[in-house]
């Protein structure tokens, strides 16, 4: 097959490249350019293209950078300020994966006569009960990364190469030292591609909207602390709320815009008052039919998949309804359903805020 | 290079000359003598680098001082500009159509960007009118830098009149000229004789990489970048590259001795090929009429293609042309050049520069053709079925 392999200059993607190099396949590796801002991390920097670009050069296989930047800015970077300024905590890696590598990275190399796509994302692409393929979690269940990819239907899942997710990471990082790859003792990729670590999400999102200043009140409604920028809290947040220490701990429970208020409030309480029974999914993609009923929900990249019942509610969303009470997940956090054996992705979507503001 | 390969990226960077490669031989081996200093072997490696200089102040019709070596057109340009400013303080003007060699400098300096023509040269009105402006402001303008031919889309500017206008409005500044991609079209006496400064990159036609001339009129002191030892009158200290400086200078004469010849063969091939290709190819664009361009530069836009899908596709099947610039990282950026001359942004992003030189060949122009209308077909087609298909 011929087939283009994503290479962010990271340890996973230049072995998938050899692997499939390996294997046999036509191999072109590609580096996507997606962002022109300053950045010093992630799969955005002169640097990441120079170390993909050397370790396909030393794996013998060719190597070109497409410049994305327009699509990674209107369908990751836009949306991320816009959730932001609508108070919703966004992932941009899920936005990244399902609108550039696994939308126009797909139509590219299709267009370029690619027949497969491949990434070094730890996660499988498994074929299910009814001969579909669908997306199973990779065999180092610590790295898995399906939570990211899960939007990745059986209808996508046939161009879709993932080598890596067959083995762990160990066994990963010593076959990049054993093909002498440079990048082999290069730490993972952390945090948002597109922000520097010098100024952070707060400073790059001051260039791009206004903040709004809130109030912080316990849940009698007495303030007691305040915070700059209401766009940067985050439900389950406890730190930097301007809270005096040595009190109890305490966690962003609520978050109310201005409606009946001056200012926004920012509502505090014990770990108790954050949990809920269940939440609104909306923009929900299932694998194949959808499969509501009992299943594993996982609530972030590397969390721990909790029972709960899926039931369609109407429009692309589900409610879930946990087997027992969870904090809550804050709006704009994708949550991903799992069969109850863990293995395979049954679907997944993104947190809808209550309908009705929580009132405590 | 792979023979099979169809080079068609002239403007990049071209063959480098035989004679240029002989000629230099020796200077990179066994005569390796340092210029600067005093002995024997040193006086040998002395001669070859004024011989040289000689040479190449022949063909660009200045004196021999005037002929400073630098180590690339990048430098040529950044000393003329940053250079003049560092000695005599003012304002930089250059045209929006500039290389990024001129552009950076002029822009980091907080100098002026004048507008160009929908054809890439300087609106000569709007260039008055930013030299009158600077005036008006109580500012002075130093240096003034329009290019002889433009990089991305082969434009040729009338000089002498864009001389006219610096000397009628600005008569203090020192006009800059870069005319790298000038050197195997034009003949550069014409443009030394209207400018103050002129920069050329020998790899350009023929000669080594690392290698760039800044010619510099007598009384023109622009403040040098590198300070040192002393070479090159002072104006750029640093070990003298003999090999490069010799390469140089006989690229260079063989360049001018095949001008005339080349400019009438290759613009025949230039011709041929754009015909090919808008005769095959239904959404062809012609950026910059013929007339206005040098002989080795084929600029064209396919409206509606992205280029780096077609790049890809020509490299493939053995192709090497070029879009816009490529950014640090290699990924294709929209031209600076393209938008400047107003050209929307679709149609920009769909350019394609097919640049030919001295060893293109007829075959290598009926390849291309084919190879770029099949793609172009391709992408095309692929497009339509996607239209239909959404």
């Amino acid at each position: 097959m011929k087939v283009l392999v994503g290479m962010s200059g990271g340890v996973d993607s230049s072995v998938a490249a050899a692997l499939l190099r390996d294997a046999g396949h036509e191999v072109v590796g590609v580096t996507m350019r997606l962002w022109g801002g300053d950045s010093d991390t992630g799969c955005c920097s002169v640097s990441d293209v120079d170390d993909a670009r050397r370790a396909a050069q030393q794996l013998g296989v060719e190597h070109v950078v497409f410049n994305f930047s327009d699509d990674f800015d209107r369908h990751v970077v836009g949306p991320y300020v816009d959730a932001h300024r609508n108070g919703r905590t966004p992932n941009p890696c899920i936005e990244c994966n399902r609108h550039l590598k696994f939308d126009r990275l797909v139509s590219r190399a299709e267009q370029l006569g690619f027949d497969a796509v491949a990434t070094g994302h730890h996660a499988r692409v498994g074929t299910h009960v009814d001969g579909s393929f669908r997306l199973e979690r990779g065999a180092d269940r610590a790295k898995d990364q399906s939570y990211v990819l899960h939007m990745l239907d059986a209808q996508a899942l046939k161009g879709v190469l993932l080598p890596v997710g067959e083995f762990t990471k160990d066994e990963v990082r010593s076959m990049a030292s054993d093909l002498g790859l440079r990048t082999a003792a290069k730490p993972d990729s952390q945090d948002v591609c597109f922000i520097p670590t010098t100024d952070g999400r707060r400073g790059f999102l001051e260039s791009r909207m206004s903040f709004t200043p809130a109030r912080v009140v316990d849940r009698e409604g007495v303030e007691v602390g305040e915070v700059p920028a209401v766009e940067l809290v985050t439900l389950g947040q406890r730190r930097g709320l301007g809270l005096p220490g040595g009190g109890p701990v305490r966690y962003v429970v609520g978050i109310e815009h201005s409606v009946d208020h001056d200012a926004p409030r920012v509502i505090v309480s014990d770990a108790q008052d954050l949990l809920t029974v269940g939440e609104r999914v909306g923009s929900v993609v299932w694998a194949g039919d959808p499969e509501p009923g009992q299943l594993l929900v996982q609530t972030s990249a590397h969390g721990d998949p909790i029972p709960a019942e899926v039931s369609m509610v109407g429009g692309g969303s589900v409610d879930i309804r946990w087997a027992l009470r969870q904090p809550r997940v804050a709006p704009g956090q994708s949550v991903v359903f799992y069969d109850p054996s863990d293995r395979w992705v049954v679907g997944g979507g993104i947190v809808e805020p209550p309908a009705v503001p929580v009132r405590l | 290079m792979d023979p099979d390969l169809v080079y068609l990226d002239h403007a990049a960077t071209t063959a480098p000359r035989r004679v240029a490669l002989d000629e230099m031989r020796p200077w990179a081996e066994s005569q390796f003598g340092n210029p600067s200093g005093s002995h024997r072997a040193a006086r040998i490696a002395r001669r070859a680098v004024d011989e040289a200089r000689d040479r190449v102040a022949d063909v660009i019709g200045v004196t021999s001082g005037e002929v400073v070596f630098t180590s690339c057109g990048t430098e040529s340009d950044n000393f003329a500009i940053a250079g003049t400013v560092a000695a005599v303080g003012g304002t930089a003007v250059c045209s929006a159509a500039e290389h990024h060699a001129v552009l950076d400098p002029v822009t980091h300096l907080g100098g002026v960007v004048v507008h160009v023509g929908s054809d890439g040269a300087v609106d000569l009105d709007a260039l008055a009118g930013s030299l009158q402006g600077v005036s008006d402001r109580g500012g002075r303008v130093s240096v003034v830098s329009v290019m002889a031919v433009n990089n991305e889309v082969g434009t040729v500017t009338d000089l002498a009149a864009v001389a006219d206008v610096v000397r009628r409005l600005a008569p203090d500044a020192w006009l800059h000229t870069d005319a790298v991609q000038a050197a195997c079209w034009l003949d550069l006496r014409a443009i030394s004789a209207v400018v103050d400064m002129m920069s050329l990159s020998a790899h350009k036609f023929g000669g080594p990489k690392g290698m760039g001339v800044l010619m510099v009129r007598d009384g023109v002191n622009p403040h040098p970048l590198l300070l040192g030892g002393g070479q090159e009158r002072g104006r750029r200290s640093g070990t003298t590259d003999v090999a490069g400086v010799v390469g140089t200078a006989a690229a260079l004469v063989a360049a001018d001795a095949e001008r005339d010849h080349e400019v009438a063969r290759v613009g025949a091939l230039r011709d041929r090929l754009i015909d090919g290709i808008t005769s095959a190819v239904e959404i062809a664009v012609e950026t910059v009429p013929r007339a206005s361009t040098v002989p080795g530069v084929a600029h064209l836009c396919f409206p509606g293609i992205e280029n780096e899908a077609l790049l890809f596709l020509l490299d493939q099947d053995g192709l090497c042309a070029s879009a816009a610039s490529a950014c640090a990282s290699g990924a294709m950026e929209p031209s600076h050049v393209l938008a400047a001359m107003g050209v929307d942004r679709r149609t920009a992003t769909g350019a394609l520069r097919l640049s030919l030189g001295h060893t293109t060949t007829v075959d290598d122009i009926e390849s291309a053709i084919s190879i770029i209308s099949a793609a172009v077909a391709r992408l095309v087609d692929i497009a339509g079925r996607s239209r239909v298909d959404g």
